[in-house]
């Protein structure tokens, strides 16, 4: 009985700690504010701007010191984005644009490494150690176990050691 | 003068360095007692020696920096009158050469705190270590002579100085990288501790008793070091990004998850005197990739926005410096290995199993970053072209390996050591379990919006917080007295969770606005609101800026202006932004400015961030530098025993 | 093999790789065009409104040679190109390569001021310092340069009879790499 009531007690406690967190976390709602201006965003279309900058994201700004197309401001980067703007706005998809790309400038502009041949070790490779090393692990341990079978003491020396304890 | 005063002082060192390398561990070779002694006897005072020497070095490059003397080359390079004086001061450590003579420095000091902190030790195990630590010493301050020389002379002097890269002008600068080197040096310390073990043959549990402190507070520092040049660039960079990938990132990120490996993989060793080979072979793979990291970052075989200005004769010189010094001690490793005994036996459900197994999934995240960072020097070097490794990849991979292992984080501190069983395990963490289930599924929609990525993260993050607390609430209940280091687990394990939260929450709820704006204008990310009130043109010490004066309210109440500068530096040619943050517990609100739109500046495109959960990073970081305090500072490593465990 | 050598043995693979690494160029990227059909454009030229495009060239092994007056590179580069044109009888096409940067004046004016303003200062520069050029094109927003794969000014390509890219060089032409790499590479093409 008194399991259950600890058990409760804890989950009420769970039950309450999740909803003060809700109610603490939850957005208090907006008084409301006099009418102001709302800022313009700076893209003209913000939709085709949101998948400009998940394709970027993934691919390189070729003269800079490792930054992505997204965030660099080097004149090719500001160039190679309007190259990408026309491609979405010409209904290109996402592989098009980036096949785009690679066909003049090479696999390096790509974050994301395609996954062929040339990148299995690259891609596959920690897997495959993980799998390797889970397996070894398992095996040692298996091993490990049956190397060190603890010692059994015979009855006679199990006497003695009583006698030993005693004195 | 000073300058040739510092150049001499590094020569002494280097001279003295070697003999603390050479003649220390030789006394450890010779049959006489007598001569053993007296060999072994010379390691700590030369290490203190070679700390006096380099510290006078590094002290005459300082006042070279304080006193603008630019007749110096370094000195010309990296500062300039009007720079302010604290960055005067850590602009020493502002380009290549001062960096490495920073490292020396650090290194000397690791060296001389082992030489006093090591009375209990026995005298031949301290001639091994500090010899050792000369030997690296050595190597570095003979890379500083021949290719890095911080004191070379500028002639004609210049006039003023290069000044300091504007993105380097900040506190951050000052602390991060000194942080980062005593992580990375510290390293060191762990790396000498196991290659004595391998000389003397002495690899047992008392050895990894001595080795968990030092390793513990170079791994508190590399954390550390690590959180600030994240934070750093978070409100430095101006966008609000904080990790990116960069082969720089990564090659701090590598030596802390081997180091985090190896702090566990003590543990085992110390207690059950297991794993000794599998800890040796870790405390040798933290340190080699500290120097694989410096190599990389100094060689030019990377392109990172981080890297040093790159000469190949120094990533030569580096380059068989890190041959030399991780090849023999594998080679010594391979050679004496095979001779260490078992320790005691576990079951294939234990604590000791977990920590084997976070060992191995550490490793594996380790070999992942690797590969992903050196893959395409492979390629190109084997021919097959040229590739990028970017973010894309590393986020792929990593986190799918670093899931397990956060989650095993509390099922293995939960093991019984020895012999565990999944069952009592699972029965012990099921009120945990279910709450954080319960919290993952629910706090999603509180936040912004269900996505299984959020509640997976959630899950992960709550799993380690409510474990950490069912632990220390149990102990709590428990009587006898309770160590620091018990704190310092559970301690930098609720850090963790605390990070797991973070990220997660930045990744799946932060918004963020690009917009053009004019005096007037407002962004409304509920329930904020960020209002454009006015620019005005400000001026530094060696810097003129436009500056965006930002009023943030909440429910039209005012909480904060956020001042976000575009600055340009007399020095360079390239503006700088500053960013406008308001920090709270749970969010940041970043504003930072772009550029003007019209000619006459009176509209600019600016970036209006609402980072929810922000703050939990660095939390996270801090509790588990605090972890990592309390762990090291635990009595028992303070006691001096005589008596050496078996 | 013991396993305890599973470690020395990758490190020193690592090192082999680091230390051929260190003799290769992190931020030379090749060229994916070569031995693939020069991209097809027609651009006005420096000379009149003629339009130029690559077919025009069928036949002759050419180069290709991407300049602009704002390089500084180009400069050093370009007495070794007057040169080369003087003494053999292989046609270079220059492509001015945004010609009106950003930051300039003239960047928000119409595209025929642009056109304008970008001639005037090529013939400017050109005649101070030597035109090796057969005809150079105007290529003012960079989309051809796009196209072949520009990425740095000043570069280069040599161009066969039937129009296939068969070399690219990322920066300064000098004179040993003429001697060394590009004429014989000409000389092997026109045979053909």
């Amino acid at each position: 009985m008194k399991q259950l009531w600890v058990h409760g007690l804890r989950g009420v406690c769970v039950v309450l700690l999740t909803a003060s967190v809700c109610f603490g976390l939850h957005a208090q709602p907006a008084a409301s504010t006099p009418a102001l201006r709302e800022a313009a965003p700076m893209a003209e279309d913000p939709q085709l701007e949101a998948r400009l900058v998940n394709i970027s994201q993934e691919l390189r700004c070729l003269v800079c010191q490792n930054e992505s197309l997204a965030s660099s401001h080097a004149e090719l980067a500001d160039d190679l984005r309007r190259e990408v703007r026309d491609l979405i706005r010409q209904g290109k998809t996402d592989q098009e644009i980036k096949d785009f790309l690679v066909a003049r400038y090479g696999d390096f502009v790509l974050y994301r490494p395609e996954v062929k041949p040339l990148t299995w070790v690259l891609w596959f490779g920690p897997f495959v150690l993980l799998l390797v090393a889970a397996v070894f692990l398992g095996v040692y341990l298996r091993q490990r176990r049956q190397q060190l079978v603890p010692a059994v003491l015979s009855d006679e020396e199990r006497a003695r050691a009583q006698q030993w304890l005693k004195g | 003068m000073i300058p040739e005063l510092g150049h001499f002082a590094l020569i002494l060192a280097a001279l003295v360095a070697l003999i603390q390398g050479v003649l220390p561990l030789t006394g450890t070779f010779l049959r006489d007692p007598q001569q053993q002694v007296v060999l072994q006897s010379l390691a700590r005072p030369t290490a203190a020696l070679q700390c006096v020497l380099v510290a006078f070095a590094f002290g005459a490059l300082a006042t070279s920096f304080m006193s603008n003397d630019f007749s110096v080359s370094y000195v010309a390079q990296h500062s300039n009158s009007l720079l302010p004086k604290a960055y005067q001061f850590a602009a020493v450590w502002g380009g290549h050469e001062g960096s490495l003579l920073l490292w020396v420095l650090l290194l000397a000091v690791w060296t001389l705190a082992v030489a006093l902190f090591s009375r209990s030790l026995p005298l031949d195990m301290v001639a091994r270590v500090i010899g050792v630590l000369g030997l690296i010493s050595v190597g570095f301050l003979l890379f500083i002579l021949t290719t890095s020389n911080p004191f070379e002379r500028l002639l004609p002097a210049a006039l003023d100085g290069r000044d300091l890269n504007p993105l380097l002008q900040d506190p951050g600068l000052v602390i991060h990288p000194p942080m980062l080197y005593m992580g990375y040096v510290g390293m060191s310390v762990a790396f000498a501790f196991a290659v004595a073990a391998l000389l003397s043959g002495r690899l047992d549990a008392a050895w990894a008793r001595w080795s968990r402190p030092w390793t513990v507070i170079a791994w508190t520092f590399l954390t550390f070091g690590i959180g600030l040049g994240s934070w750093w660039a978070y409100y430095e960079l101006g966008w609000g990004g904080w990790w990116f990938w960069d082969p720089v990132e990564n090659a701090s990120l590598m030596p802390w998850l081997v180091g985090t490996a190896l702090i566990h993989s003590l543990m085992v060793t110390e207690k059950r005197g297991s794993f000794k080979a599998w800890t040796v072979l870790l405390a040798i793979a933290a340190f080699s990739l500290s120097l694989l990291g410096t190599f990389l970052v100094r060689s030019g075989v990377l392109t990172s926005v981080h890297a040093f200005a790159s000469d190949p004769k120094r990533g030569v010189f580096v380059l068989i410096f890190l041959a030399v010094v991780v090849g023999s001690s594998l080679t010594l490793f391979a050679w004496r290995a095979p001779r260490v005994t078992l320790g005691g036996r576990m079951g294939l459900v234990s604590r000791e199993s977990f920590l084997l197994a976070n060992s191995v999934l550490l490793v594996v995240a380790t070999a992942a970053v690797l590969l992903g960072t050196i893959y395409p020097l492979i390629i190109d070097a084997l021919n097959l072209g040229k590739l990028s490794v970017g973010p894309p990849y590393f986020n792929a991979v990593f986190a799918p390996l670093l899931v397990p292992t956060v989650f095993l984080m509390i099922p293995g501190s939960v093991a019984r050591w020895r012999d565990a069983t999944v069952r009592e395990i699972a029965y012990t963490l099921r009120w945990t379990a279910l709450a954080a289930l319960a919290l993952a599924v629910a706090l999603p929609f509180v936040l912004g919006g269900w996505s299984f990525g959020a509640a997976f993260g959630l899950f992960l993050g709550c799993w380690v917080a409510l474990g950490t607390l069912q632990q220390v609430l149990d102990r709590v209940r428990k009587p006898g007295r309770i160590g620091a280091s018990f704190w310092g687990q559970h301690v930098a394990h609720l850090g963790m969770a605390v990070l797991v939260i973070g990220i997660t929450g930045v990744k799946c709820y932060e918004v963020e606005r690009d917009v053009r704006m004019q005096v007037g204008d407002v962004v409304t990310i509920a329930p904020y609101t960020f209002r454009l009130d006015s620019f005005s043109d400000v001026r530094g010490p060696n810097y003129k800026a436009v500056r965006a004066d930002v009023q943030v309210l909440r429910n039209a109440e005012l909480i904060e202006v956020l001042q976000p500068e575009k600055r340009r530096y007399f020095s360079s040619a390239m503006p700088m932004t500053e960013a406008g943050i308001d920090s709270g517990f749970m969010r940041d609100l970043y504003v930072s400015l772009g550029e003007p739109l019209n000619d006459a500046r009176t509209e600019w495109s600016m970036r209006v961030y609402y980072k929810p959960f922000v703050p939990w990073l660095w939390g996270g970081i801090l509790l588990m530098v605090l972890g990592g305090l309390l762990a090291a500072l635990d009595r028992r490593y303070r006691k001096s025993t005589q008596r050496v465990d078996a | 093999m013991k396993k305890v050598f599973i470690p020395l043995i990758v490190f020193l693979g690592l090192v082999v790789f680091l230390a051929i690494g260190l003799q290769r160029d992190p931020r030379e990227i090749p060229s994916p065009l070569l031995n693939k059909p020069a991209p097809d454009f027609s651009l006005s030229t420096l000379e009149g409104d003629e339009k130029f495009s690559p077919a025009q060239m069928q036949g002759k092994v050419w180069m290709f040679n991407v300049w602009a007056t704002w390089c500084v590179a180009c400069r050093e580069e370009h007495p070794v190109l007057v040169a080369f044109a003087q003494k053999h009888n292989v046609p270079i096409v220059g492509l001015s390569y945004k010609e009106i940067q950003p930051q300039d004046e003239a960047a928000k004016s119409s595209p025929e001021v642009k056109l304008q303003v970008a001639r005037e200062r090529s013939v400017v520069w050109l005649k101070r310092h030597g035109n090796p050029y057969v005809t150079s094109v105007m290529d003012l927003d960079g989309r051809v340069g796009i196209h072949y794969g520009v990425y740095g000014v000043p570069e280069t390509y040599i161009i066969d009879k039937q129009g296939v890219i068969r070399y690219k060089r990322v920066g300064v032409v000098t004179p040993e790499l003429l001697a060394d790499k590009i004429l014989p590479l000409i000389n092997e093409l026109n045979k053909s």
